[in-house]
């Protein structure tokens, strides 16, 4: 068997770094346990022992509130300890550099890292070098890989439509820049969802994106035509500038997702986003509120998945 | 040893329970014989409060050593566990631990009453102070047999005793 870092020697789930490699039943395991998760997140003492005394590094090395709070949360409701680390504001400006950075944190006995970090391969880097006992969980990783986003969009989807293997899905927008998107298509096609497409101008779909076994399309219309589930990418504010966009309103009239263009989509389809929106950008506001948007349930379903992932993790020596 | 009828056993279990139970009280199967179990006694027994079932995987003991069960079911308890008159329902008593991880668990839904214990088997191997107030039967088995409660199509319930796996000894 081919050598993947993510798994130990019993093949079991060590490091969470990307969904691409990752056994199928590796990831319903992570969505099954996630639905036991759930109903912990809704009663009324919110946590479970199983990481009691152990220590979570979240490790953001890019700023991002919302993944960094809801990995704390899940940290939390599992009993470990949770340290936040903003390392872009601490060592590294002083210039230490991310292995050293990764050993003085091992050495403070943690057990877990959740690494943000622009660079792509930065969570592998640290996988590599750390002890074997600690667990790495990459929570983002420059443009490649955005795993638990991924798996939480897939609980999402099955959530709503059960079964993976009769549905069609879009994902709308800047796929070139997106991480999240390249984890939820090797997410979707390793579940056996047979039509997995990807619409947005020439200038923001990789040149060869065809080969990851999606359909491109250049036109909304005719990419929502019947799906099932369509999924808005984040339009990110600093693409504006370049050559790549003419104007945020010229997106938003092509490729915003207005009711007009969802009512092609099947009617029961729902919409995601990973946020944060931009409103009036690539999702119309009484999309993003109206009734087939599950955007707000993603969030709370990240924490369950997250909780998942956290747990089987920690207990695969 | 052979083991006893299970069907004959659960005759005798709801029975015992019968004067010993109101109809306010509330069941809680554990996953996966102790759910069949409690689903069968709760309708003999004609209880009011809805069935509750619990999966003990995030409380088990056994974690850091063996990490997460790999099929977690979702706990479900459907009624207001606070001041509830709890029974705990499993099929096989042994170490006491499943037990200790349910009583547990059921905690941090609220705080109950009261919590008995009913057992279809007992096979003795306590290592925590833990015992059952309604009872099927004793049995005995070597230490590396395991009792296992199954399910037919049919709806049947019977006991059989397998060699434990090699993998799970300690």
């Amino acid at each position: 068997m081919a050598y993947n870092p993510q798994l130990n020697a019993n093949g079991e789930l060590h490091h969470l770094l990307t969904i691409e490699g990752l056994p199928r039943d590796i990831i319903v395991r992570i969505l099954d346990t996630a639905h036991s998760f759930l109903s912990v997140t809704e009663r009324e003492i919110k946590k479970v022992p199983l990481l009691r005394g152990k220590a979570v590094f979240n490790l953001f090395f890019e700023p991002s509130t919302r993944t960094r709070t809801t990995f704390e949360i899940a940290a939390k409701r599992l009993s470990a300890d949770v340290i936040n680390l903003n390392v872009g504001t601490s060592s590294q400006t002083k210039g230490e550099t991310l292995l050293d950075t990764v050993a003085n944190l091992s050495a403070m006995h943690a057990d877990m890292f959740v690494v943000r970090h622009a660079q792509s391969g930065a969570a592998h880097l640290i996988a590599r070098h750390v002890a074997p006992y600690i667990h790495v969980i990459n929570a983002g990783d420059g443009r490649h890989a955005h795993p638990t986003q991924g798996l939480l969009d897939m609980f999402t989807i099955r959530h709503y439509k059960q079964d993976f293997t009769n549905l069609r899905v879009a994902i709308v927008g800047d796929v070139l820049h997106s991480r999240v998107a390249r984890s939820q298509i090797h997410a979707l096609t390793s579940l056996g969802v047979p039509e997995v497409r990807v619409v947005g101008p020439r200038t923001l779909l990789p040149t060869h994106v065809s080969e990851l076994g999606v359909h491109v399309f250049h036109d909304m219309a005719r990419g929502l035509k019947d799906v099932d589930v369509v999924i808005m990418l984040r339009l990110q504010n600093e693409r504006m500038n370049g050559a790549l966009l003419p104007s945020a309103q010229e997106f938003f009239k092509y490729y915003g997702l207005t009711p007009e263009k969802l009512a092609g989509a099947k009617p029961d389809a729902i919409v995601m986003h990973p946020g944060p929106m931009n409103r009036g950008v690539e999702i119309d506001s009484s999309v993003a509120d109206g009734n087939q948007s599950v955007i707000l349930p993603q969030v709370t379903f990240g924490i369950a998945v997250r909780m998942a992932v956290m747990s089987i993790l920690a207990g695969n020596a | 040893m052979r083991m006893p009828d299970a069907e004959a056993l659960l005759d005798q279990l709801a029975e015992r329970m019968r004067p010993q139970v109101s109809a306010d009280a509330a069941l809680i199967g554990i996953y996966t014989g102790g759910v069949w179990l409690a689903e069968r006694l709760h309708r003999t027994l004609g209880l009011k409060q809805p069935l509750g079932t619990i999966d003990v995987s995030f409380y088990r003991d056994d974690y850091q050593s063996r990490g997460l069960t790999a099929r977690v079911k979702p706990s479900d308890i459907p009624f207001e566990v606070a001041d509830a008159d709890v029974i705990l329902v499993d099929d096989v008593l042994y170490t006491g631990r499943t037990i200790r991880a349910a009583i547990n668990e059921l905690f941090d839904y609220g705080r109950p009453r009261r919590i008995r214990l009913a057992a279809l088997v007992d096979r003795g191997g306590r290592e925590l102070p833990i015992a059952p107030q309604f009872l099927g039967a004793e049995v005995k088995v070597a230490d590396n047999e395991q009792i296992e409660l199954q399910k037919s199509a049919d709806g049947r319930l019977s006991l059989v005793v397998n060699p434990v796996p090699a993998q799970e000894r300690n």
